[in-house]
């Protein structure tokens, strides 16, 4: 008997894929109204957006007053006082940085943001990065101590503000980052004295809120040394943010470094290259990429973790806004500074996650960057 | 560098004396003792966890062997890291799974070594690696990254990055079995023809024909240790053991 099996020669000529119904009006069909429960949800969500958008609106913008020489217009509308951020922008921006030298605030601050934007181009990835950013650090430092050039000599207990904010972020991330390569490989190091470290150091570390670690700094440190020893307060709430950035970020890059198989570490073994060559060359190249997305996760996490060193009285740019707001002639409107200082951190923070969006795309893309 | 004054001068390029090794209580490496002559190529060949990969990943320090020497060129492999780098430096190692460094072109690929081992200047690295490439026959693939390439096109870029530091010794851990079966052959004529220069080659590899062309020693090993040794006309037509036997009418009836 013959088979049952054949296959008939086609003679498929080459053609173009069937059309895909698109446009909006299938978007809304799919998303929004397929299903009697999808109705509903659509419904109660047009209702719920009726019954605010125009108050917040009324509120926000049209009875708004924008621009007013005391608290006096405000009182006399039910909108919004955005009067508040006019009047308290220099509180809210230097906190107790001396008024005249409010200048060397804004150009710190324009310092950092653009290193910042540089140090996400592709191209400027190396070690220029590097001495880029302790050349940023410099600067940052002679304009916010003063006491050279010229400049009038400014304590770290005067600074405050977003200046204060953007070098805590940026001084714990610099600082952080290769603190956390170190453990994530020593972690993973042969060597038994120096893995108990550093599984030791990022576990007693990821144990402990950042608030403790934070007051461990700034309270019980001075408790520890000898009376006439002091480290400035600044830098003890600095040395312990990057300790706690470092922990955490540690365990991200470990993972990526077991992402990368065991192939690439013997081929570059076989090639001869030294321990920190294969490092440095193979293997951390590709380990950061793999985890750059949540690695990006962690470092928006660092920026409004700044805000934590209000509680122990240094004067970030939240901690800023809640002194300024202090004034009773313009308590009444804590509100609008804080929505202001809402936008603001939502502007750095979304930039920070569109980036990452956009480095998670390329890494789709293709494996190369 | 601890010279072996047991070893010939210059005529012998490895020796492996009563090696042993143990992965935990497992026994993965009995007793196995190899000489290569400078020039030479050896096949080595065995069912699946012989211990042939092991092997030769203890020549150049990927396995550490635990008892028994083993000396390159001369030189014996011990736990000094200088002592280990020296010989990695000495001998290319061309793996199954190609491992490319996909991060890298390729011929950042192939200059990477030289310029981080030997100090060798970039333009100099790269008319050698370009040269390189030639010789396996893409040098039109130079600029590309490896996920752009075939299986095939990947291992002879492999070959060629191995062969930069101008190693005196080539391993091979079965090459071939990780390609489609059209690609097979691309690979295989680049390794005939470094064979034909007079590279001394040791291959992991179940190509019969390519043992049987270029081979000078076929050494078949099964569980650990090495059962039979032989040139290619004895390996093939006259084998001497049961297990040989039963291994050669499993890779060669169908």
């Amino acid at each position: 008997m013959a088979p049952v099996s054949h296959a008939p020669i086609a003679s498929g000529s080459r053609r173009p894929p069937p059309q895909q119904q698109t446009g909006l009006w299938l978007w809304i069909n799919r998303n929004l109204l397929n299903g009697v429960h999808n109705w509903v949800l659509t419904g109660f969500a047009i209702w719920a957006l009726a019954v605010t958008i125009p108050d917040f609106i009324q509120w926000a913008v049209i009875d708004a007053v924008w621009i007013s020489d005391g608290p006096e217009a405000c009182r006399a509308t039910a909108g919004a006082c955005w009067a508040i951020v006019a009047e308290k922008h220099r509180v809210i921006f230097f906190g107790t940085f001396p008024y005249e030298e409010h200048w060397r605030g804004v150009l710190v601050i324009a310092i950092i943001i653009g290193m910042s934007v540089l140090s996400t181009f592709k191209r400027f990835w190396s070690y220029k990065l590097f001495f880029g950013w302790v050349a940023t650090t410099a600067a940052v430092l002679v304009l916010q101590l003063g006491g050279v050039f010229g400049l009038t000599e400014i304590g770290t207990h005067q600074w405050g503000g977003l200046p204060l904010t953007l070098i805590m972020f940026a001084g714990t991330v610099v600082g952080g980052l290769p603190a956390a390569i170190l453990l994530a490989l020593g972690r993973r190091s042969s060597l038994p004295a120096i893995k108990a470290l550093s599984v030791g150091f990022i576990e007693i570390v990821r144990g402990v809120p950042l608030i403790t670690v934070l007051f461990m700094a700034s309270l019980m440190f001075p408790l520890f040394v000898p009376e006439n020893f002091t480290v400035d307060k600044f830098v003890r709430a600095q040395i312990g943010m990057i300790l706690f950035f470092g922990a955490y970020t540690a365990e991200i890059i470990r993972g990526g470094l077991q992402a990368i198989p065991r192939g690439q570490y013997e081929a570059a073994d076989a090639g001869g290259l030294t321990y920190w060559q294969k490092t440095n060359r193979i293997i951390l190249p590709q380990a950061l990429r793999v985890v750059l997305p949540a690695l990006m996760n962690d470092i928006i996490r660092a920026f409004k973790n700044t805000t934590f060193i209000s509680i122990i009285g240094l004067f970030d740019v939240l901690g800023a806004t809640s002194a300024a707001i202090q004034d009773p002639e313009w308590v009444l409107y804590a509100l609008e500074a804080y929505l202001f200082i809402f936008a603001l951190y939502f502007v750095f923070c979304f930039s920070m996650s569109k980036y990452s969006e956009h480095v998670e795309a390329d890494l789709k893309r293709g494996r190369n960057l | 560098m601890t010279s072996n004054p047991g070893t010939g001068a210059g005529d012998v390029a490895i020796e492996l004396r009563n090696v042993n090794k143990w992965f935990d209580q497992f026994h993965v490496l009995r007793d196995v003792n190899l000489t290569v002559g400078r020039g030479e190529r050896i096949v080595v060949c065995g069912p699946s966890g012989s211990g042939k990969s092991t092997m030769i990943r203890c020549i150049n320090r990927l396995e550490e062997h635990q008892e028994g020497e083993i000396f390159v060129n001369g030189t014996e492999l011990t736990n000094d890291v200088r002592n280990i780098l020296a010989i990695r430096r000495q001998v290319g190692m061309v793996f199954q799974s190609f491992n490319l460094f996909p991060h890298l072109s390729v011929l950042e690929n192939l200059t990477l070594s030289p310029i981080l081992v030997q100090e060798t200047p970039l333009a100099e690295a790269e008319e050698r690696a370009m040269e390189l490439l030639k010789r396996v026959k893409i040098p039109e693939q130079a600029r590309k990254y490896p996920g752009q390439l075939s299986g095939g096109q990947q291992q002879r870029v492999a070959i060629a990055r191995s062969l930069m530091l101008r190693p005196d010794v080539m391993l091979f851990d079965e090459p071939t079995s990780a390609l489609d079966p059209e690609m097979i052959n691309e690979v295989l004529d680049v390794m005939i023809e470094l064979a034909e220069d007079g590279m001394t080659m040791i291959c992991v590899t179940h190509e019969m024909g390519f043992a049987r062309k270029v081979a000078d020693l076929v050494v078949f090993m099964d569980d650990g240790e090495i059962v039979e040794a032989g040139s290619p006309e004895e390996f093939f037509n006259d084998p001497k053991s049961d297990r040989t036997k039963l291994f050669l009418s499993q890779i060669l009836t169908h």
